[in-house]
């Protein structure tokens, strides 16, 4: 008997639940078809950050101008202008078009705007370049002291709402953990439009450079681990609102696979895995997660997703217990 | 036919017909030229096709010299070919000029017509260029205008085809080269039209080839050469015939009349000036108010220069011409008189005698100079030469522009006639270099040429200085063609772009009563009054200006654009100038800005176009009281108690009024005084550098870097430091070194650029607060006046002993007096780092030859030097010969002194018992190797000159002039990489090669910085520069290696930012190596397209990457059979594209072209490591040295 691993995502049918997250590796199009050979369901596209592109087009200007019109002999300015700056989005729109092209997996596309009226026209560009569907890559550093929670997360939604309301596809959004109240949050993106969520994006965090002092961005991949919060929030979600469940982070091993769908993911999304590996890692989770549903008499994904949720989990209150507090129960209070 | 409007300059307008009607352009940059040969260049890339079809190779050669070759050899090739230059450019063509006219060849030069270098180098016009070239047997053609720029450029392309004589096409420079006017554009069905297909068809049946071989530069003989030389007469007498035809069908498509000689005045003028070039502009004027004011007066304006058509010359005067004044804008010392006077004598004497005399009466003729190097040439200038003819006894050879208390020649002129036009627009805008005034003004002009009937001119002035340089702008519109060739005397409309430039620059003086003054204020309108100096608050009450203010960079930086001010202050000048109805000309802006930056991405768009729309409302205007209130007043332009010269003649230049200083103030041989530049306190850093002695750890990396020796460390004893004010700070030293005495690190506060490279290398952190350095930049004036008074204490303190001091290591070279001080290099510059080390470790023994470039204009460009001296009075000698001969110019200087030297020698032998055997023997055995041995040489010669002038004799009168020569010099040949690597490398290998005591420093940007950019062979592979714009597709020439080939030169290869101890010891072996030694030194540029505050970091980068490796090779080692090259850096570690990506010359490739900056930076990689491998290898090479005891 073969396992049916069809999973359904932000409405679209997915051969199975492995989705390349938003990645570096997605800015060649070659690199995609072998994703998508190797067994991706769907990609997600590298971000367009449209805070990076204006600073680019700025960056350029000020670089042409610098220097210009400053002494007689050098009036014209010290570098020559180019025929093209390729500043803006078509880049990138450019490389939607052409996944979507090369492809015939889903195309994910992946926004993070910098102002109101940039979310909506660059989705609004993306769905044109005939992505097929959008994720939002929302994230605010809260580090003004003067802005509550509840302002917070007002931004996102009111991002939500008008981008919801400028595109026909479908969208999700994905967003980090710092949330006070997750869950209540997450039914609110979903009331203002939201298809899915996508949890939970990964932040860069700072590093101290103990010779220099420097502060220096730190990229870290992730391992398995990392994947638990995730887990928790997939299960604590699962049911209980009207939306595609996503999970990334820390997905590298077929295990990490099933235990997010068994929480009630639909799709769980690979990146520092490819990375680490290459595209032949999504080939390798892909064989051992049909292996387990073989062996453990599934018959498709849609079975056993979710059926280890919060709601259908015979200890629901594991999913809510913190560490440290299991690690007591579990070793000082032996049931008698 | 409907033409295209087009406001461009007269580079741009020359360019594009010589772009349309050439197949191969060989250029090589040279102001004012270097835009034309860009635009070529830009086209062609860009695709843009001749009238062909083709699209023009353009190549930028080594020299002129190098482009008037490839030129020669496409014209025999059968190529339709031409050139830009201008000045010495002009002259290193000449050999092949001779050539190329001697062969009946068609060609065009067009000329951007620059002063020839004398007793100084001047980048100005006049027309010492293009009469150097007279006798070539070229034809020269001169345009006046930029209309006249391309219709010219038209004309001379055609009938160079049709005569087979080569042909220079002239315009002045800057004044028309750089001047921005409406004019109409001629089509390619013109230009088409223009040519016949035969003489194009001929010109391509000329060419060299072995189908139908010929042999063409031969040698001949004394029997035929003569004969043969003559041979091509006839096509020289038919020249003014087929030019004239040229011009006639340029009429007849265009509708524009030229004649080889155009006259225009009162039909039966009396008196008639001849000139060329910019100067009939200002002429038309003077004589159209004359002539409407009855007065008998003509001009008569040269077109067709050589050949000279006498004929047409005279039939074009009107027959009642009594008087010629004929004005050369050039001198010839020593001749009868200036060329075209001489011309115009010969035209009028020969037909005078011969009875073919077109005119009622021989007239009297006169000429005069005037113009030199873009000297203001005016209406009232004009009309004093029309009314001197008109003298009883007029001056035969006069000049006019300049007060002569000298030789008496100079006519005087009344500043306050005037013939401008009334109906024109006049406005002034004064800016900073950095602000983007500039810009936005030519856009303005163009808007307005562009967008509706007027005509528009700007001309724009620039200061010259790289940082905090202020511009002026002058723009010009009305219903009229503008001929006014002169700046604005009188401008309705003034704007200041910069509030800190009240207080340097008379502003105002130049506003017209009524008018209108702008000023960019950080002030609101209620308040700024009380911060105007009073001499502003004076002009606007006197000449009831109508006063508005706008906070410009509030607006700009609300709109996201920073500090770039100008489209702001461009909207508020439309909202006030009334030129245009101002929604029309906001629709106007934006266009023009849509068009300007259109490409670089909507963002920028975005960001200007809320400037401009917020500009309006923040335009305020100021109630203006009716009386001077103010007590803060115009700094002077230099200090009190300074030399005389600085105080009648430096002083007067910084003020900006040099043009009214006599013939006598000057210098008559080129020769200036040194240490001026401490005189010349700009105060244009915001923020400087604050010291904070608790966190210093004594490393001197500071001021190493500093490129304005704007801070400085010092030792003194606690003694020396007894009556130190107590703001004055110290602390101990953390080293051995200077154990007993206390350190100061000091801050100029008014030389200081701001450029922050000082506190970027700061390695001392607070262990509080991280940010927190032993120096930081802090607001200036919050600091000005404390810093001040310790700084001027500091300077009073006496030097370290130099022989006492370990000179060769970071802190002691920074421990010694910089003789090179507060330079006008560009903020942050990388350059003056490395010369101002240079200057501290030998400048009180230095003679430097300096290659033209940016290190000979904030070397030596008035009003002030950067070279200084020692509190002895001793300092760099400086000179700048040319751009192509520096190497051979220092070899010189070596020569001499090694002669004098010998002089010295023999002469101080032969006079050994009347000064002292034991002096004179310890004299001439001197080991001066070192400071304390030259310090004591120092010493025994001034006892030598002691006892010469005691003896009295005609031999010691004799010696005293020699015994200079007997003590070490060090000569220096500095210059950046397009004199090492191009036009001066021919000689500076043969220098090198020749074994004398010489060191050479190349400063190298790897692009030509001065000029703007353009690619040198030391540009990198994937970089893009000017002639480079796809990304140099070959790698930079490995110059060092060149140079170790001769194994007895001393090579290094050093960048500051990367190891400050390498550097250090590079020039202290390569001064001390008596063989001639070369170091080239990495100098971030801003050309680079970085922040200059972090060039050192980026220098660092450079080495890791194995961009920039460190070596040292020193033919001592060779000697001693060691390995005597010396790789300092370590295997790179990290990719070239990582250091790359941060700079705009490989980034910007990167964006505009991914995939072939992608090809190129994988060579660029591999040019690394395949270089390393060399390198690697050459380090455990072992070397002899042959010959080290023969000496030269």
């Amino acid at each position: 008997m073969t396992v049916e691993l069809e999973s359904t995502y932000l409405g679209m049918t997915l051969r199975n639940p492995l989705v390349v997250a938003a990645n570096p590796l997605g800015r060649d199009v070659e690199m995609l078809k072998r994703l998508e050979a190797a067994g991706a369901a769907a990609v997600v596209l590298p971000s367009l950050f449209e805070e990076q592109i204006e600073h680019e087009a700025y960056e350029v200007h000020n670089v042409m101008e610098y220097g210009a019109e400053t002494y007689a002999e050098h009036a014209s300015g010290f570098l020559p202008e180019m025929q093209e700056y390729n500043t803006g989005p078509q880049r990138y729109l450019d490389l939607v078009g052409a996944a979507r092209e090369a492809l015939d997996v889903p195309v994910i596309g992946s926004l993070n705007g910098a102002s109101p009226g940039g979310w909506t026209e660059y989705a609004r560009m993306i769905q044109d370049a005939g992505a097929d569907a959008l994720e939002l890559n929302i994230y605010f550093v809260a580090a003004d002291l003067d802005e509550t929670g509840a302002e917070v997360e007002g931004r996102y939604l009111r991002l939500v709402q008008q981008v919801r309301s400028a595109i026909s596809i479908p969208l999700a959004v994905k967003i980090g953990p710092y949330f006070s109240s997750i869950g209540h949050f997450a039914r609110l993106l979903v009331d203002v439009g939201a298809d899915g969520l996508v949890l939970f994006n990964r932040f860069n965090q700072p590093d101290i450079d103990l010779e220099t002092l420097d502060v220096l961005p730190k990229v870290r991949l992730t391992d398995s681990d990392s994947g638990r919060l995730t887990l928790r929030w997939i299960a604590i979600l699962r049911g209980r609102i009207e939306a595609s469940l996503a999970a990334t982070t820390g997905v590298h091993t077929s295990d990490d696979v099933l235990k997010l769908l068994l929480s009630g993911a639909d799709v769980t999304m690979m990146a520092s895995a490819l990375l680490k590996h290459g595209p032949v890692r999504l080939t390798t989770v892909l064989d051992g997660v049909r292996a387990w549903l073989e062996e453990h008499d599934y018959a498709s994904v849609e079975q056993m997703k979710g059926s280890l949720s919060q709601q259908y989990s015979p200890d629901p209150a594991a999913f809510e217990r913190a560490n440290y507090m299991d690690a007591l129960v579990s070793y000082s209070m032996p049931r008698v | 036919m409907d033409r295209p409007i087009v406001t461009v300059d007269g580079n741009e307008s020359a360019a594009y017909v010589a772009h349309k009607l050439s197949e191969v352009i060989a250029i090589y940059p040279i102001t004012p030229s270097s835009p034309m040969g860009e635009h070529a260049d830009a086209w062609s890339n860009a695709g843009t096709r001749n009238v062909w079809g083709g699209s023009p190779t353009v190549v930028e050669m080594q020299s002129e010299g190098g482009a008037a070759g490839a030129c020669h050899g496409a014209i025999q090739g059968g190529a339709l070919t031409t050139t830009f230059t201008a000045s010495q450019g002009l002259l290193l063509m000449l050999p092949n000029m001779y050539k190329i006219a001697g062969e009946l060849s068609a060609g065009v030069i067009h000329v951007a017509a620059r002063t020839v270098a004398t007793h100084a180098l001047s980048i100005f016009g006049d027309h010492s260029d293009v009469m150097g070239a007279r006798q070539t047997g070229f034809a020269l053609l001169a345009s006046s205008s930029v209309q006249e720029a391309q219709d010219m450029a038209a004309i001379a392309h055609a009938a160079t085809l049709k005569s087979r004589i080569p042909f220079l096409h002239f315009f002045d420079g800057f004044r028309t080269s750089h001047e921005v006017a409406k004019i109409e554009r001629v089509t390619e069905d013109d230009l088409r039209a223009m040519i016949d297909a035969e003489d194009v068809a001929a010109h391509r049946r000329r060419a060299l080839d072995p189908e139908h071989p010929v042999l063409r530069g031969t040698a001949q003989n004394p029997d035929v050469f003569f004969q043969a030389r003559e041979a091509c007469n006839p096509y020289y007498e038919a020249v003014p015939g087929i030019v004239q035809d040229a011009m006639d069908r340029f009429a007849g498509l265009v509708g524009r009349q030229y004649r080889l000689f155009d006259y225009h005045g009162a039909p039966d003028a009396e008196r008639v000036v001849v000139l060329m070039g910019s100067g009939v502009g200002a002429a038309t004027e003077a004589v159209d108010r004359l002539v409407a004011e009855g007065e008998k007066v003509g001009m008569l304006v040269v077109r067709l220069y050589r050949p000279f058509a006498a004929d047409a010359f005279l039939s074009a005067l009107p027959e009642t011409t009594e008087a010629l004044a004929v004005l050369d804008r050039t001198k010839e010392p020593g001749a009868t008189g200036e060329p075209l006077y001489q011309d115009v004598l010969t035209a009028v004497a020969e037909a005078g005698a011969d009875g073919t005399l077109p005119l009622q009466t021989l007239p009297r003729i006169v000429g005069g100079r005037y113009g030199l190097s873009s000297k203001e040439f005016t209406p009232a200038m004009v009309k004093a030469v029309l009314d001197e003819v008109d003298a009883e006894t007029p001056k035969r050879h006069f000049t006019v522009g300049i007060v002569d208390d000298v030789s008496h020649l100079s006519l005087e002129f009344d500043p306050e006639w005037t013939a401008e036009p009334e109906d024109v627009v006049r406005a002034l805008f004064f800016g900073l270099g950095s602000d983007g005034t500039v810009g936005a003004n030519k856009n303005s002009v163009k808007i307005i040429g562009e967008h509706t009937d007027l005509h528009a001119q700007g001309y724009f002035v620039y200061d010259s200085k790289k940082s905090g340089a202020m511009t002026v702008s002058h723009l010009r519109f009305g219903p009229n063609p503008i001929t006014s060739s002169y700046l604005i005397d009188r401008a309705g409309f003034v704007a200041c772009h910069q509030f800190g430039l009240l207080e340097k620059v008379d502003v105002l003086g130049r506003a017209r009563r009524g008018g209108i003054f702008l000023l960019n204020s950080p002030y609101p309108a209620d308040e700024v009054w009380d911060r105007l100096p009073a001499e502003v608050q004076r002009q606007i009450v006197d000449k009831e200006l109508r006063f508005l203010v706008v906070d410009g960079y509030s607006v700009a930086r609300e709109a996201g654009l920073g500090g770039r001010i100008n489209t702001v202050l461009q909207t508020c000048f439309f909202g006030l100038a009334d030129v245009i109805p101002v929604d029309e000309a906001i629709d106007a802006i934006k266009e023009s800005i849509r068009k300007s930056y259109g490409k670089r991405g909507e963002t920028v768009l975005q960001r200007n176009f809320a400037a401009v729309d917020a500009a309006l409302d923040a335009l305020h205007e100021v109630t203006v009281p009716e009386t001077v209130t103010s007590e803060l007043h115009r700094r002077p332009p230099v200090p009190e108690h300074v030399p005389d010269f600085v105080e009648r003649v430096t002083a007067r230049i910084i003020a900006g009024e040099g043009d009214l200083l006599p013939v006598s103030a000057l210098p008559v041989d080129g020769t200036f005084p040194t240490a001026t530049a401490r005189y010349e306190k700009r105060s244009i850093a915001m923020e400087i550098p604050i010291w904070d002695p608790e966190i210093c750890i004594d490393c001197a990396r500071c001021a190493l870097v500093c490129p304005h020796a704007a801070i400085r460390i010092r030792y003194n004893t606690p003694d020396e430091l007894a009556d130190a004010p107590e703001s004055y700070l110290t602390r101990e030293p953390k080293g051995r070194d200077f154990s007993d005495m206390l350190l100061t690190v000091q801050v100029a506060p008014d030389d200081c650029t701001g450029c922050g490279v000082c506190v970027q290398v700061c390695p001392a952190k607070s262990k509080e607060m991280v940010k927190h350095k032993a120096i930081n930049m802090e607001p200036k004036d919050e600091h000005l006046e404390v810093e001040r008074e310790r700084y001027e204490y500091f300077l009073s303190r006496p030097e370290v002993d130099r022989t006492t001091v370990n000179t060769v290591s970071v802190k002691g070279s920074q421990s010694l007096l910089p003789l090179f001080e507060y330079s006008g290099a560009c903020s942050g510059c990388g350059e003056t780092p490395y010369v101002k080390l240079m200057s501290q470790l030998f400048g009180d023994r230095t003679v430097i030859a300096n290659a033209t470039g940016c290190s000979s204009i904030y070397g030596g460009n008035l009003p002030t030097t950067p070279y200084t001296v020692t509190p002895e009075g001793r300092g760099p000698a400086w000179s700048n010969s040319l751009f192509e001969d520096n190497a051979e110019f220092g070899l010189g200087i070596r020569l001499a002194a090694d002669a004098r030297g010998e002089a010295a020698r023999a002469l101080l032998e032969r006079m050994a018992t009347d000064v002292g055997a034991e002096l004179v023997e310890a004299i001439l055995n001197a080991d001066q190797s070192d400071e304390a041995g030259i310090a004591e040489q120092r010493a025994r010669v001034a006892a030598a000159e002691e006892r010469l002038e005691a003896l009295g004799t005609p031999e010691a009168a004799e010696m005293l002039a020699l015994t200079d020569a007997l003590l070490r010099k060090s000569v220096w040949i500095v210059g950046g990489d397009g004199w090492a690597y191009d036009i001066g490398f021919g000689g500076l290998d043969h220098v090198l090669a020749s074994g004398r005591d010489v060191n050479v420093l190349v400063l190298d940007t790897e692009v030509y910085s001065n000029t703007g950019g353009q690619a040198s062979k030391a540009t990198p592979r994937a970089a893009v520069a000017k002639f480079a714009s796809g990304g140099k597709p070959t790698g930079k020439k490995d110059l060092g290696q060149i140079a170790m080939a001769y194994g007895n030169v001393y090579v290094a290869q050093v960048a500051m930012g990367a190891n400050m101890t390498q550097v250090v010891k590079a020039f202290a072996e390569a001064e001390s190596w008596p063989g001639p030694s070369i170091i080239i030194a990495y100098s971030p540029c801003i050309a680079h397209g970085i922040d200059m505050t972090n060039q050192m970091d980026q220098q660092k980068l450079a080495v890791q990457s194995g961009y920039w490796e460190l070596y040292r090779f020193d033919p001592r080692l060779a000697v001693t059979e060691e390995h005597p090259f010396k790789l300092d850096s370590r295997p790179p570690s990290t990719p070239f594209k990582e250091f790359a990506m941060k700079e705009a010359r490989f980034a910007m490739l990167a964006k505009a072209n991914p995939q072939r900056s992608e090809e190129l930076m994988e060579a660029a990689q591999e040019d690394i490591t395949e270089r390393r491998r060399l390198y690697e290898q050459l380090a455990g090479l072992e070397r002899g040295l042959p010959g080290e005891d023969v000496t030269v």
